[in-house]
């Protein structure tokens, strides 16, 4: 056997020479043919039955800029209606209580199997049921009156994104490890206070993505309000398409605000789960 | 006359079929530093959970500090005690674990200041300065203000054992607590362990490491298949074995 120190022969210093940059053939050819039929598409809308005036005047009209707040309003009361509840009933769900986990189930499963479209309907058309609605000896009213496209909106999207939400709640809570619920029990918390101080906060960092996720659908769900009235976009858009028969003109005016905004979040997001990204050195980097 | 701290009678507990604990009796004496042994699965951890009640006893009885645990007697019969209750018991006892289950969203500070604050409703500049006192007692005094992922499995045990000292609790209950450590870091847990049984913090030990029992322990308890098969001084049960399990046991160990 050869002395330890000794090296072999035949294996070259290698550490003076560079590795050499790759033309990438293949991504300049493809990059360009994409910019080709992306060109085409575009140079179609161009000369195609669209006039665009139309467009830009009525990008920033009165209507439309109110249609973009009330569904702004919509989308962020209906979110943290869903939030609340999806967390009220994740902890029914891992709840011991036999009880609070099936009506937890129940609630989930009655509105996450029926069509959103239908919730909202059957909320806006509640006076059909219950002509005047109250508590017995203490308030009432026709429910016509209660129940307006604003109201019967909040409630529709709100409840069915609380089946949701309560999902991805609870896929958050079980995500942390039981380690953290012992912990807290060994210093004297009671079960709430425990999911609170200590569950919650690091169940936040998991679930962001996916309520993000859920809160960009929620956007683009209060569309759907327009057929129950509500002065959402897309329910001012369609009014003044009705008026003038600009039809495309105006979808795209609708859909460059949504884009719009769903841009505006994503940064957002990004924020927030930095800030509950605290302690993990993960997303610190 | 000197009554025990923790007084174990006849406690059993099942995990479904499999029986963690046949009726074990034990009292734990106030001062007292019990190292409890025994291979996996002899219910060593599982009769510190129940002292905790992290885990329910199903029969039997746990007295820690005069009062019975878990439970209450009422006309003949036992009533679980609500979770508020068995909350206040808790504060009674302190708890390492295995794994030092730090709090990870919140810094070394923030983890031992959590319990006082939040449970006890003790004022936040006072227990401040007592969960500093305590950071300087494990010797972590500079990381007041780091997380949980920026320090070693040594220091977060550290940080673990003053946590449970904040709570100032009369028992201590330390789970393994240096099997998770890689080896040049048992030491420094062990250390701070030292001190706190020199302190005269009434202890019980779930461990392996059987330098540090021989040094520091009143009181060796061997467990095997959920009793309590040898007890007695250290350098007794260690050295000079009476039970035939025991002897096989130290000699697979050692």
């Amino acid at each position: 056997m050869r002395p330890a120190p000794a090296l072999a022969e035949g294996f070259p210093d290698l550490s003076g020479m560079r590795i050499a940059r790759e033309p990438h053939w293949f991504r300049w050819i493809s990059a360009a043919l994409i910019v080709l039929v992306l060109a085409a598409i575009a140079r179609a809308f161009a000369n195609g039955q669209i006039e665009w005036s139309y467009v830009s005047r009525f990008l920033t009209a009165k209507v439309i800029l109110e249609g973009i707040v009330n569904t702004m309003v919509m989308a962020v009361l209906a979110m943290t209606l869903g939030i609340v509840l999806g967390i009220v009933v994740a902890i029914m769900r891992l709840s011991p209580n036999p009880v609070l986990k099936t009506v937890a189930a129940g609630y989930t499963w009655l509105f996450r199997g029926t069509p959103l479209i239908l919730q909202l309907l059957l909320w806006f058309n509640l006076a059909l049921v219950f002509p005047t609605i109250g508590i017995p000896g203490l308030w009432s009213a026709r429910a016509v009156d209660v129940m307006t496209p604003f109201l019967a909106a909040l409630l529709g999207l709100g409840i069915n994104q609380g089946a949701y939400t309560s999902e991805v709640m609870r896929a958050g809570m079980l995500s942390v490890d039981i380690g953290q619920y012992e912990a807290a029990q060994a210093i004297g918390m009671g079960r709430l206070r425990a999911l609170r101080r200590i569950v919650l906060p690091q169940a936040m960092r998991v679930v962001i993505p996916p309520l993000g996720n859920e809160f960009i659908g929620m956007v683009k769900a209060t569309s759907l309000a327009s057929v129950i009235q509500y002065p959402e976009l897309l329910h001012n858009a369609e009014n003044i398409y009705y008026a003038n028969s600009r039809v495309i003109e105006l979808l795209i005016v609708a859909g460059l605000w949504y884009l719009l905004v769903v841009s505006i979040l994503t940064p957002l997001q990004m924020l927030l789960e930095r800030r509950f990204a605290r302690g993990t050195l993960r997303l610190a980097r | 006359m000197t009554k025990p701290l923790v007084a174990i009678r006849s406690v059993s507990k099942s995990f479904g079929e499999f029986q963690a604990l046949k009726s074990v009796s034990l009292d734990v004496w106030p001062g007292e530093v019990m190292c409890l042994i025994g291979a996996s699965g002899s219910g060593k951890t599982t009769l510190l959970r129940c002292i905790n009640q992290l885990a329910m006893i199903d029969s039997g009885g746990i007295w820690l500090d005069g009062e019975l645990l878990g439970v209450r007697e009422q006309g003949g019969k036992l009533h679980r005690l609500s979770e508020r209750e068995i909350g206040r018991q808790r504060l009674k006892t302190g708890m390492v674990f295995q794994r030092f289950n730090l709090f990870p969203h919140k810094t070394a500070l923030e983890n031992i200041t959590e319990g006082p604050t939040q449970v006890q409703g003790r004022k936040a500049d006072e227990v401040r300065s007592e969960a500093l006192d305590l950071l300087r007692r494990v010797g972590l005094a500079a990381k007041a203000d780091s997380y949980p992922a920026q320090l070693s499995g040594g220091q977060q045990q550290r940080v673990a054992i003053a946590r449970a000292l904040a709570m100032k609790p009369m028992l201590m209950l330390f789970d393994e607590p240096t099997s998770a450590l890689d080896p040049e870091l048992v030491g420094e847990v062990l250390a701070v362990m030292k001190e706190l049984a020199k302190s005269g913090m009434t202890m019980m030990v779930v461990t392996h490491e059987l330098g540090f029992a021989r040094e520091v322990a009143d009181r060796v308890v061997y467990m095997d298949q959920g009793a309590i098969v040898e007890q007695g001084r250290a350098s007794d049960v260690l050295g000079t074995p009476r039970e035939e399990r025991t002897k096989a046991f130290l000699s697979a160990v050692i």
